[in-house]
């Protein structure tokens, strides 16, 4: 007779398991691969990243980081194929732009300018195409960036879904900026820069499966004034940034978690929810914490500095909302330790796919 | 949040849970099965155990509308989507479960086209978008859902919709907790009874648990206030001496259900003679067919079945899980081989499942960490 192991032993045991290295072993790529998840994270891990394998690459950042001659620069890419292509509070052009910017944002560089390629569905109108490149016009004014270089291609109907946008964007990184989730002590404050789930549950709304009518808009704008500002109100306080994309809030907390080799607590309360997204999030049954932002960040400052990081975020209009949401613990390592409103704990995993409604 | 926010007052909770403590008998272990998996669910998000006494255990029942479906009815629904023109429409809790030839994704992923729905009459409007296809809608879960798709074929009978039909999957609950009752190895001292079926049933159909069992049951809603306070009137009713079923969900659930859902679905549905549920074996009874009045609206009937039993890979221990008797990490392959993105058994896939819950949410509830030091 084997002997019982106890619910710590299997708690390490998966610990194990969730640390060793991702292996990409499905026959398909299936939808969950491109929710932003593990799923993702398996594919990314295990298939892409050892097989073009460099340093640079290996950070898993939100951009990679090169030094040319005495500048640093990050470098980032994105591709666009949200359905529908435009939606309450953006639409594919402006989220092309800015996804980008913020991508080279959250790692401290300032967005300097940007390529724009186009995919384009054959019998697409051309005043849309029109719309979404003044689209993309406007966010670049924005975020005051210029897209220097571009290409178009077109393909045959239903190829693609009506159109996609890749975007490329180079930043510059001022001399002394350091982020990364190596920084992240045990201590530092997490702050988020505003209400989550907006642009998810925007889309989701959109695209009128539903039956649910909200006034949400998505979030999408540029994220650089918001970095900026609390490089300058923290210097070297300012330990880590990421932008909540797919995923949402929850998935960032966990890569920083795992990387960071600490533990991350998260006061549930203070997370910052708008009523309509938390209203539709209960509907379907899906967690705000899981859901997509398009111009929100999520910070990790040290203790003393973040009532000023607080303020900085506070003082612009993209971050009025901002809030210090959790700490940095020790334990548990490599995991995020929810809070819940209700006044008891969970554990807040990574997103396993899609987050897919409940049915009762 | 209004309507939410007030049945998840953390303070009141405090309250509650200072009460039950003292209805507890000292030294005395409480085992109390939450059948329905809405009930794990809402445990594990917001840690409704940390506000219990240590020698009251939730067990988690069977009530969870994924878990229970077994891998041949998986591939039968594959088999079925993968027909020339036919659109295969599910429940999203759906789409992740292992058959015996991978999930309804991966099928997608080779060719088939199953779609998420979010209610049974959107399978029918894509009947109605698409005449020159088949649309079969692919129906799970208790008398909670199959309202809706009695509903559902109901209309398509009115409209005369010929190119929709359904798959159907429905199960009953009752016939399911006479199965664990009559489990060897479990000893329990109470239930929390389903919500929302008993929203349709009521409350009468759970009589002869306390009568033939001399457990109490006591419906409960599915905010975590609810849950406490269903556990106050169970410890309630063990101080007392009394062994009742009693109703804690009254602003939903009438002690004699929903008379009209109920004729809906005597008229739809006839009781199958034996159902496989997953874990549990064939229970007989205990699962729904279309009714012979509506026989040309079943897939069952429509399409050709591979109709095989898949035996549950052998490491997988959802019965077990699923009847109470070992809880999520007793599994020999929780969180190890199997885990929410490569589920073996189909208590790992929904969020309603025992071991995907206790995965997801609650593997570090136990370690009650102060989290006071936030301001």
């Amino acid at each position: 007779m084997t002997r019982q192991i106890t619910e710590v032993e299997v708690g390490e045991r998966i610990e194990a398991m969730r640390r060793r290295p991702q292996r990409f072993r499905d026959e398909r790529i299936t939808m969950a691969h491109g929710a932003g998840g593990k799923a993702s994270r398996a594919l990314v891990e295990g298939l892409v990243v050892p097989l073009l394998a460099n340093p640079a690459l290996e950070q898993l950042s939100d951009a990679g980081l090169l030094t040319v001659g005495t500048s640093r620069l990050a470098l980032t890419t994105d591709a666009y194929v949200v359905r529908p292509i435009r939606f309450p509070g953006g639409s594919i052009g402006e989220l092309a732009v800015n996804g980008t910017v913020n991508d080279l944002a959250v790692s401290g560089a300032r967005p300097v300018a940007l390529s724009a390629a186009l995919v384009l569905e054959e019998g697409l109108a051309a005043g849309v195409l029109e719309a979404e490149i003044t689209a993309m016009a406007g966010a670049a004014r924005a975020a005051d960036v210029c897209v220097i270089t571009g290409d178009t291609k077109v393909v045959e109907r239903g190829k693609c879904d009506s159109m996609y946008v890749i975007t490329t964007g180079v930043g510059v990184v001022a001399a002394g900026v350091e982020l990364s989730p190596h920084r992240v002590r045990p201590g530092d404050k997490v702050l988020i820069s505003g209400t989550v789930g907006d642009h998810g549950v925007a889309i989701l709304l959109a695209r009128g499966d539903l039956d649910i009518e909200a006034d949400v808009r998505s979030d999408t704008q540029p994220l650089w004034g918001l970095a900026s500002a609390l490089l300058g109100s923290c210097g070297a306080g300012l330990h880590c940034m990421r932008d909540a994309t797919r995923g949402g809030v929850a998935t960032v907390l966990n890569e920083i978690a795992l990387a960071a080799e600490v533990g991350v607590v998260l006061e549930e309360s203070r997370v910052p929810v708008r009523p309509e997204v938390a209203g539709a999030g209960e509907i379907l049954g899906i967690d705000p914490l899981y859901v997509a932002n398009e111009g929100k960040l999520v910070a990790f400052v040290a203790a003393e500095q973040a009532d000023a990081a607080l303020a900085a975020m506070q003082a612009l209009p993209a971050g009025c909302d901002a809030a210090i949401v959790g700490e940095v613990r020790e334990e548990p390592r490599g995991r995020v330790l929810g809070r819940t409103t209700f006044g008891g704990h969970r554990l807040i995993d990574m997103l396993v796919g899609d987050p897919l409604p409940r049915i009762c | 949040m209004r309507f939410v926010d007030e049945f998840r007052d953390p303070e009141l909770a405090e309250v509650l849970g200072r009460q039950i403590t003292t209805l507890c008998e000292p030294g005395r272990h409480y085992k109390i099965m939450e059948v329905c998996g809405g009930h794990t669910h809402t445990i594990y998000r917001y840690g409704v155990q940390d506000h219990l006494p240590e020698n009251i255990e939730l067990v988690h029942g069977p009530g969870c509308p994924v878990c229970v479906i077994p891998m041949g009815r998986v591939d039968d629904g594959i088999a079925i989507a993968e027909r020339d023109g036919v659109i295969l429409t599910c429940f999203g809790d759906m789409m992740r479960v292992p058959g015996g030839r991978g999930s309804f994704l991966d099928a997608n992923a080779r060719g088939a086209d199953i779609r998420m729905v979010y209610s049974p009459l959107d399978a029918l409007r894509i009947a109605r978008q698409h005449p020159d296809r088949q649309v079969v809608f692919y129906a799970i879960g208790f008398e909670t859902t199959a309202p809706s798709t009695a509903l559902t074929v109901l209309r398509a009978a009115q409209e005369k919709i010929e190119n929709f039909s359904v798959f159907c999957n429905h199960v009953t609950i009752i016939p399911a907790i006479k199965a664990i009752l009559d489990s060897p190895d479990l000893r329990l001292d109470a239930f929390i009874g389903p919500g929302h079926v008993s929203t349709v049933i009521g409350c009468r159909p759970y009589e002869w648990i306390p009568r033939d069992f001399g457990m109490p049951l006591v419906c409960a809603g599915f905010e975590p206030l609810d849950l406490l306070q269903s556990v106050y009137m169970i410890m309630k009713q063990f101080a007392e001496g009394r062994s009742e079923v009693e109703n804690q969900y009254g602003r939903v659930v009438h002690y004699d259900g929903n008379p009209v859902a109920l004729q809906v679905l005597a008229d739809v549905f006839a009781l199958r003679p034996f159902f496989e549920w997953r874990g549990l074996g064939s229970i007989a009874h205990s699962a729904l067919q279309l009714s012979p009045k509506y026989a040309h609206f079943d897939a069952e009937l429509r399409y050709e079945l591979p109709g095989v039993r898949v035996a549950d890979p052998k490491a997988c221990q959802c019965g077990e899980v699923l009847k109470g008797v070992l809880k999520p990490w007793e599994c020999k392959v929780f969180g190890t081989a199997c885990t929410p993105e490569t589920p073996i058994g189909t208590c790992m896939v929904s969020s309603e499942g025992a071991c995907a819950a206790y995965y997801n949410y609650g593997q570090y509830a136990k370690q009650r960490l102060t989290l006071e030091v936030l301001r």
